[in-house]
């Protein structure tokens, strides 16, 4: 058991260091930081003072290891746009994000999971293929546009729902609900798939031979096992829902890390865009080792060795 | 005494397969009934209708099937759950997959004495520890705590057998329990059963294609073919002087030392079992049978050779000078 997590960590470590380098080169392959930096009218010698100032001419290594330093240490250096530290703009629009992620989680598992149950008890039936359309269809809307139609119908004219803004908890349902469905369809047919071969298995069998419930079967003895895949997609999902959270928030003006990301790219803040891609992406290296640490819990075969 | 269990002509139909054909038994408090015959003739289906475990899609009739005295063929789903695990349990020929690999054995065992009686965890715990010790696991407080990819298939059986004794129920029914076991444990498997059975007053039906274990173990045999039962006697009748022509050939398949004579060759029957639909009528055994008669399409009569030999055959009984008991 520790061993496995140990490998894990190093790999999770691995891939964080691989990110950051990646992050790093994608703003030095981009064109020179200086020019950008300075803006269209300034002359060669401001781009060259701030060549200085920056520390861009000295040789890619050190500023890659300047850098690396840096960063590790949660320094991703100062906005060009907000004038304030990246790293007090990232934790300050992190809450936003990050209660956007788990309300969407947690929709996406309150309706995927008991659909999947449903369309595996009930598999080959009418029900079960009900539920397969439905799985396709979620698949294949694109969220900006569910959050459009979503917006029109609870936002103005039904008038339930707040549409942008989270000044209250009720501006988190309509984005939560969009961001859910991008998780809802795999979700659910992965609670499908594996419900259908958790109960065919023999340990249902002698389940039943004991007389036990149908509720305890189903849930006790069959989601019990089914659930162990279904949690390592979840982790991975919220971390895709965190990524997708640049479409929503921005969507549903929502100050969240998304927004933020969405406002540099289009105002060239480079620390900023190069920041939250990390910070998203170690999120999403930490949601993976949290996958693998949950399986090891549910499943006693990881656990024991 | 009534039977402890008794079935009366069950009839299973699986889709376009009539997998049990008009099979009939009955069990005694206290015996051992073994049910014998090759693969897909229905042995496991008449098992699991008894348990109403069938699969989905099984449509079950019976003329009676009841146990303890009481008939169960309409019962419902809700009020087979409260026989099952309670009064009558089953174990399985998997016994590497029969038990659920994310509880621990103690959790497992526990779960049923819970489920019927109710019965505090601390007390269903101390009777799961009690029952492990009876089926030979030493240190049962360690393997109460363990989960089943911990044990060997050997201890995974006796678990199961443990856990259908948890409610002390008056029927077990084994289906093929050893099959999938070394054949030393194969040997300490059976004698625990025989040994229990002795002291719990238990029925068992116990399914096997082991003629070696029917001889060992059974009180009463019936021979099952192509979902029926084509001939049923006393263990001692059957082996002495069996009638049907199937139930023949199967002992020819088996060597028998000092029947066996040196560089006679083994008996087998030749073919497979076939599939049965539904309106098929006559003997389901006349297309391998070397004794078949224009009179095996018709209906077949069940004939009843005395001190309860019965068989399903239209030839005489004690041909060939081998004389029914």
């Amino acid at each position: 058991m520790l061993l496995f997590l140990l490998r894990r960590l190093g790999v999770a470590v691995l891939v964080a260091l691989t990110v950051l380098t990646l992050a790093f080169l994608l703003t030095r392959v981009s064109g020179d930081l200086a020019i950008s930096i300075a803006g269209p009218n300034a002359t060669s010698e401001d781009i060259e003072t701030i060549r200085r100032v920056y520390g861009l001419d000295r040789p890619v290594w050190v500023q890659y290891l300047d850098w690396l330093g840096r960063a590790v240490q949660g320094d991703f250096g100062e906005s060009y746009f907000f004038r304030d530290r990246v790293a007090n703009l990232i934790l300050g629009r992190m809450p936003v994000t990050l209660t956007l992620g788990l309300v969407g989680l947690c929709i996406a598992l309150v309706v995927s999971l008991p659909l999947g149950i449903l369309a595996a008890v009930r598999e080959g039936t009418m029900l079960d293929r009900a539920v397969g359309i439905v799985a396709l269809v979620g698949q294949a809307m694109p969220s900006f546009w569910l959050g459009l139609v979503l917006m029109i119908i609870f936002g103005l004219q039904l008038a339930w729902l707040p549409i942008s803004g989270v000044e209250s908890w009720q501006g988190y349902i309509l984005p939560g609900v969009v961001l859910a469905f991008s998780a809802i369809p795999s979700l659910t047919r992965l609670t499908r798939s594996g419900m259908i071969e958790a109960l065919s298995s023999d340990y249902i069998r002698t389940a039943r031979a004991k007389g036990l419930t149908r509720f305890s079967i189903l849930v006790k003895h069959g989601f019990r096992n089914a659930a162990i895949p279904v949690v390592s997609i979840a982790a991975v999902q919220l971390g895709f829902m965190l990524g997708g959270s640049v479409v929503i928030e921005t969507v549903f003006a929502l100050h969240g890390v998304g927004f933020l990301a969405w406002e540099s790219i289009s105002k060239n803040d480079f620390p900023v865009v190069q920041a939250v891609v990390l910070v998203l992406a170690l999120i999403y290296i930490g949601l993976t080792l949290l996958a693998d640490l949950l399986n090891a819990v549910l499943d006693p075969r990881l656990r024991t060795g | 005494m009534s039977a402890l269990l008794e079935i009366r002509d069950l009839r299973v139909t699986i889709g376009s397969t009539a997998a049990v054909r008009g099979a009939s038994l009955s069990l005694d408090k206290g015996e051992t009934h073994c049910l014998v015959g090759e693969s897909g003739c229905g042995k496991s289906i008449t098992a699991l209708s008894v348990m109403g475990l069938l699969p989905r899609g099984a449509v079950r009739e019976t003329t009676a099937l009841r146990f303890a005295g009481e008939e169960i063929g309409h019962y419902g789903e809700r009020q087979m759950e409260r026989l099952r695990g309670d009064r009558m349990a089953m174990i399985f020929q998997e016994p590497m997959t029969s038990l659920n690999p994310a509880y621990t054995v103690g959790s497992q065992m526990t779960e049923v004495l819970r489920r019927h009686r109710g019965t505090p965890r601390a007390q269903a715990v101390d009777r799961a520890a009690e029952l492990l010790a009876r089926v030979g696991i030493t240190a049962p407080g360690l393997r109460l705590g363990q989960f089943p990819h911990q044990l060997s298939g050997g201890l995974r059986q006796r678990v199961m057998i443990a856990m259908a004794l948890m409610c002390d129920p008056e029927l077990l029914i084994a289906d093929e329990p050893t099959t999938a076991l070394d054949v030393t444990v194969q040997a300490q498997i059976l004698r625990l059963l025989a040994g229990l059975q002795k002291d719990l007053g238990l029925g068992i039906l116990l399914i096997t294609h082991d003629l070696g274990i029917v001889a060992r173990v059974a009180d009463r045999v019936s021979v099952m073919y192509a979902g029926e039962v084509v001939e049923s006697a006393p263990t001692a009748t059957l082996f002495a002087a069996p009638q049907h022509p199937y139930t023949r050939g199967l002992l020819s398949c088996v060597p028998v030392p000092g029947k066996v004579k040196r560089d006679e060759p083994l008996g087998s029957i030749p073919g497979v079992v076939p599939r049965i639909r539904p309106g098929f009528t006559g003997c389901g055994f006349r297309d391998r049978c070397a004794e078949a008669t224009p009179a095996c399409a018709g209906t077949i009569p069940r004939r009843d050779l005395g001190s309860g030999h019965e068989m399903l055959c239209v030839l005489d009984p004690g041909r060939d000078g081998k004389a029914a008991a």
